[in-house]
């Protein structure tokens, strides 16, 4: 029973030296070539591929002990998973987490971009699942590679326009593919492209992690991101009619809640963390309780 | 007044305490040890090693009992541990020409140097319930007849003797092998890496892709020159003292398919070769292999590629199942934030359409 | 076995976090090009090898990284392979990191470069291929200043509008040789410069502006 003995022991953010060495190479060379998808040899985490294993590589290999964390999952802080990588990263690395966004140094996310616009100095770990833009267009990895070394991108905006075509607008609502720095066409992650406009010109370091794919990419922060859009059809965000049914926040994104068997509902803002900030500052939505 | 729901952390909490206890079932009734997963489930034992990539008996049994029995979440405990592991060198090849044998068959011949052993295998057992199992009654030990000295000669060496087969592969000219554990996969891969994937792939998956080539879905005219399990010595070199040293043995199984071939313009007509080797005792999933490979290699010999277990990219992609399970899986996950950006759409899509459909109806309407 | 002591010592001694925190100085340098990122150096490390320069190769460098050291580092030629063979610097290197010598400045996936002035054309250097230009040489080029050597106005990614620094001493011709690095994006090499406790980085994507001296 010797081996079974020592399986507790892990390293600090449970990834071996050698592995973050390798991911950490990967890491500066997306970074130098924003928007292309750098190979990593991606491990086995302690949790299933395709439930963040890239970004939880990359804040793995990121993080130290003088770093906060924030982990959100489709905006919010108490969903299942992100409580469950948050954990993670509490018990293997010791780090302090939060769930405010100013004070987080590294901010691992799926499906969002947090509203509180990211500072100098803050990381964005996005968990990726299909990092390859045209992979819908065309799966072999041979042909897409080849694509993005001859940057031609053609076939993309043939998909946009034939959306257009058949259904008056583009019918991309999320993973809304954007060019970086005007050479790489690159997949945001499945972000609703309500948050594409956030990525362009970041004061933050975007860090973009897909274990099962094995691939890491960055954008630095101050990098031009572009949605791809056509001249007659522009590229525009989602508008919801309604301000956030809690604080009453405009111009975010909200989650629609349905509230009875009757076919109520309410818009409440997707980002957990922004609603209670706004609501701890005295906004007050229409279904809020009212402050006594 | 809405409350949004909260409590994620300990419902996760109490997920797994009642996952524990359903593990652990009947208090009344005595818990699996290790030593009887590995030594009465061996073959999901081994199943755990092949595809969890790490020989290891007692962690594979582990990790059967933690996975309650779930093969693929036990591979993916193993392959979770396995990667931490430091790496502290590489091992010869093992030379399964020496193997100790406990079963060796050949399809091609009817009798063969070194003899057909049948060893332990399910083949001619007729698949009745076995009531007397269900007890603990005595069981005979094996008949054991004396080891055979020396080397049992491959099939393929004796089919080489005449020239009719093409040789083992060489290994590359600058000695380096592939680990597709340190190296990310970059199509088209070569053989040995593609071998290093079918070696942890899914056996079912596999299983079922082999059975499409024989169904005429990339034919490739197989025999099985033989299946041969048994033991082999690991041994790696040590710098420091300039020969190689044993550090273990393994149980493999190892499979030679030999594959008809008109031969082309440039080769002869000869037999080509699919191989599987695996951890541990499994025929079925070395056979699998074995056929795929054979099917991979279609253009290497000039075939052409028209069937989805000729794919390279396809088949490899797609036959490591802690990676399937994990993306198939995350489905549960919440997706809500995309959702609700496509309701969004459809809502849009569908006042749009309804108009045009409404002012159809007027047009039709007009001339009456 | 004969090794000399100083072989041994001046590694990290910590190297979980000590690795750890100079990765997050390079990234950060890496991420804002210009900006000079405080790092606590390898006193120890042998020179000519500077300590900062020490501690970059200590953080990057394993067995995976074939590593070339200009000649001030490797008396003898970098065509040297072994431990002892090339010197102080390449037997620590070896000790502390196991990366093995590149055969040629081209197989380099990390260049150690001491001397900078001295330095081969950046083109030597493997620049990655169109369909993995990741494939890159990063060169860590030894520099005594970062504000009193050839003042450079910056623009690219990472800068937000433009940025001055002033390495030096920089590769002669430089600005025409990164104009070229540049001119083949997304094929490059990376530069880290080590400074006596602090690091700098211009990726390739880095633009350095004419200006009127």
């Amino acid at each position: 029973m010797t081996a079974t003995a020592d399986i507790a022991s892990y390293n600090f953010a449970y990834l071996d030296e050698q592995t973050k060495r390798m991911i950490r190479r990967a890491i500066l060379k997306a970074v130098a070539i924003p928007g292309y998808q750098t190979p990593f040899a991606s491990r086995e985490m302690p949790m299933p591929y395709g439930w963040g294993t890239g970004g939880v590589q990359v804040t793995a290999a990121v993080i130290g002990p003088q770093d906060t964390l924030k982990v959100i999952d489709q905006g919010a802080d108490d969903t299942t998973n992100a409580i469950s990588i948050r954990k993670f990263f509490q018990k293997t690395a010791g780090v302090a987490t939060t769930t405010k966004t100013q004070e987080a140094s590294i901010i691992q996310t799926r499906h969002r971009i947090p509203e509180t616009p990211l500072q100098a100095g803050q990381i964005i770990v996005f968990q990726v699942p299909i990092p390859e833009p045209l992979r819908f267009l065309e799966p072999r990895e041979t042909e897409t590679r080849k694509m993005h070394a001859l940057e031609e991108y053609g076939l993309m905006h043939v998909k946009l326009y034939e959306d257009i075509a058949r259904n008056g607008r583009i019918a991309t609502t999320y993973a809304y593919p954007v060019k970086v720095e005007g050479r790489y066409v690159m997949d945001p992650s499945p972000t609703p492209k309500f948050d594409n406009p956030k990525m362009h010109m970041s004061a933050a370091l975007q860090l973009y992690g897909a274990g099962r794919e094995r691939r890491i990419y960055a954008i630095p922060p101050h990098t031009r991101v572009v949605s791809l859009d056509f001249e007659d059809f522009p590229f525009e965000v989602q508008k919801f009619d309604k301000p956030c049914a809690l604080c009453g926040a405009e111009q975010v994104y909200l989650d629609e809640v349905i509230l009875d068997d009757r076919g109520g509902r309410m818009f409440v803002c997707s980002d957990t963390d922004h609603c209670e900030e706004r609501r701890a500052a005295g906004h007050v939505g229409e279904l809020a309780e009212q402050p006594r | 007044m809405y409350v949004a729901v909260k409590g994620g952390e300990a419902a996760i909490d109490n997920a797994h305490r009642l996952l524990a206890d359903r593990r652990r079932g009947d208090r009344c009734v005595p818990a699996l040890t290790l030593e009887q997963i590995a030594g009465q489930l061996a073959l999901a034992v081994d199943r755990v090693m092949a595809e969890g990539s790490l020989y290891d008996r007692e962690l594979a049994a582990l990790a059967v009992k933690q996975a309650r029995g779930d093969l693929i979440e036990a591979i993916f405990l193993v392959r979770a541990y396995r990667t931490t592991l430091p790496r502290f060198g590489y091992s010869e090849p093992v030379d399964t020409g020496a193997m100790v044998i406990e079963r060796r068959i050949s399809a091609t011949y009817k009798d063969l140097p070194g003899g057909q052993v049948l060893g332990p295998t399910f083949d001619y057992t007729h698949r009745l319930l076995d009531p007397e199992l269900a007890g603990d009654g005595p069981v005979a030990s094996g008949q054991r007849r004396e080891a055979e000295a020396g080397r049992v000669r491959r099939v393929s060496e004796i089919l080489a003797g005449e020239g009719l087969i093409e040789e083992d592969g060489a290994p590359p000219e600058d000695g380096a092998i592939g680990d597709i554990t340190r190296t990310p996969l970059e199509f088209p891969m070569d053989r040995q890496s593609r071998l290093q994937s079918l070696a942890r792939g899914d056996e079912g998956y596999l299983l079922g892709l082999a059975y499409s080539t024989q169904r005429g879905y990339g034919r490739n005219h197989p025999f099985v020159g033989e299946i041969r399990i048994g033991r082999v010595d690991v041994e790696i070199e040590v710098p420091e003292l300039g020969f190689c040293v044993p550090i273990g043995r393994v149980q493999l199984t190892e499979c030679q398919m030999v594959n008809q071939f008109k031969g082309s313009a440039k080769a002869p007509p000869q037999f080509t070769r699919g191989y599987g080797l695996v951890f541990g005792q499994s025929e079925r999933k070395a056979m699998s292999m074995a056929l795929v490979d054979r099917a991979l290699r279609a253009a290497e010999f000039g075939e052409d590629v028209v069937a989805p277990a000729q794919d390279e990219e396809f088949v490899i992609s797609h036959c490591d199942n802690v990676q399937s399970t994990g993306f198939v899986e995350h489905l549960k996950l919440p997706h809500y934030v995309d959702f609700q950006a496509e309701l969004d759409l459809v809502r849009r899509m569908r006042a749009d359409f309804d108009k045009r459909a409404g002012g159809s109806q007027d047009h039709k309407e007009a001339p009456e | 076995m004969a090794v000399a002591a100083g072989v041994l010592e001046g590694g990290f001694a910590d190297a979980v976090m000590e690795g750890q925190a100079v990765f997050r100085a390079v990234l950060e340098a890496m991420a804002r090009p210009g900006t000079v990122q405080p790092v606590a150096g390898l006193q120890r490390a042998p020179r000519p090898l500077s300590p900062v320069a020490a501690a970059l190769v200590a953080t990057v460098c394993d067995g995976d990284t074939p590593v070339w050291l200009d000649p001030s580092l490797a008396p003898g030629g970098s065509r040297t392979r072994g431990p002892g063979d090339g010197g102080a610097v390449a037997a620590w290197i070896a000790f502390h990191t196991g990366a093995p010598l590149a055969a040629t400045q081209g197989e380099a996936q990390f260049a150690i470069c001491a001397d900078p002035a001295l330095l081969a054309p950046l083109e030597s250097f493997a620049r990655g291929t169109q369909d993995y230009p990741d494939r890159s040489a990063t060169l860590i080029l030894q520099v005594d200043t970062f504000s009193e050597g050839e003042p450079l106005l910056l623009e690219g990614p990472g800068i937000a509008g433009r940025a001055g620094a002033a390495p030096g001493p920089l590769p002669r011709h430089f600005r025409d040789q990164w104009r070229q690095n540049g001119a083949c994006f997304p094929r490059g090499v990376d530069l880290i410069f080590a400074g006596p406790d602090a690091v700098m980085c211009l990726p390739r994507t880095t633009r350095i502006l004419e200006t009127q001296r």
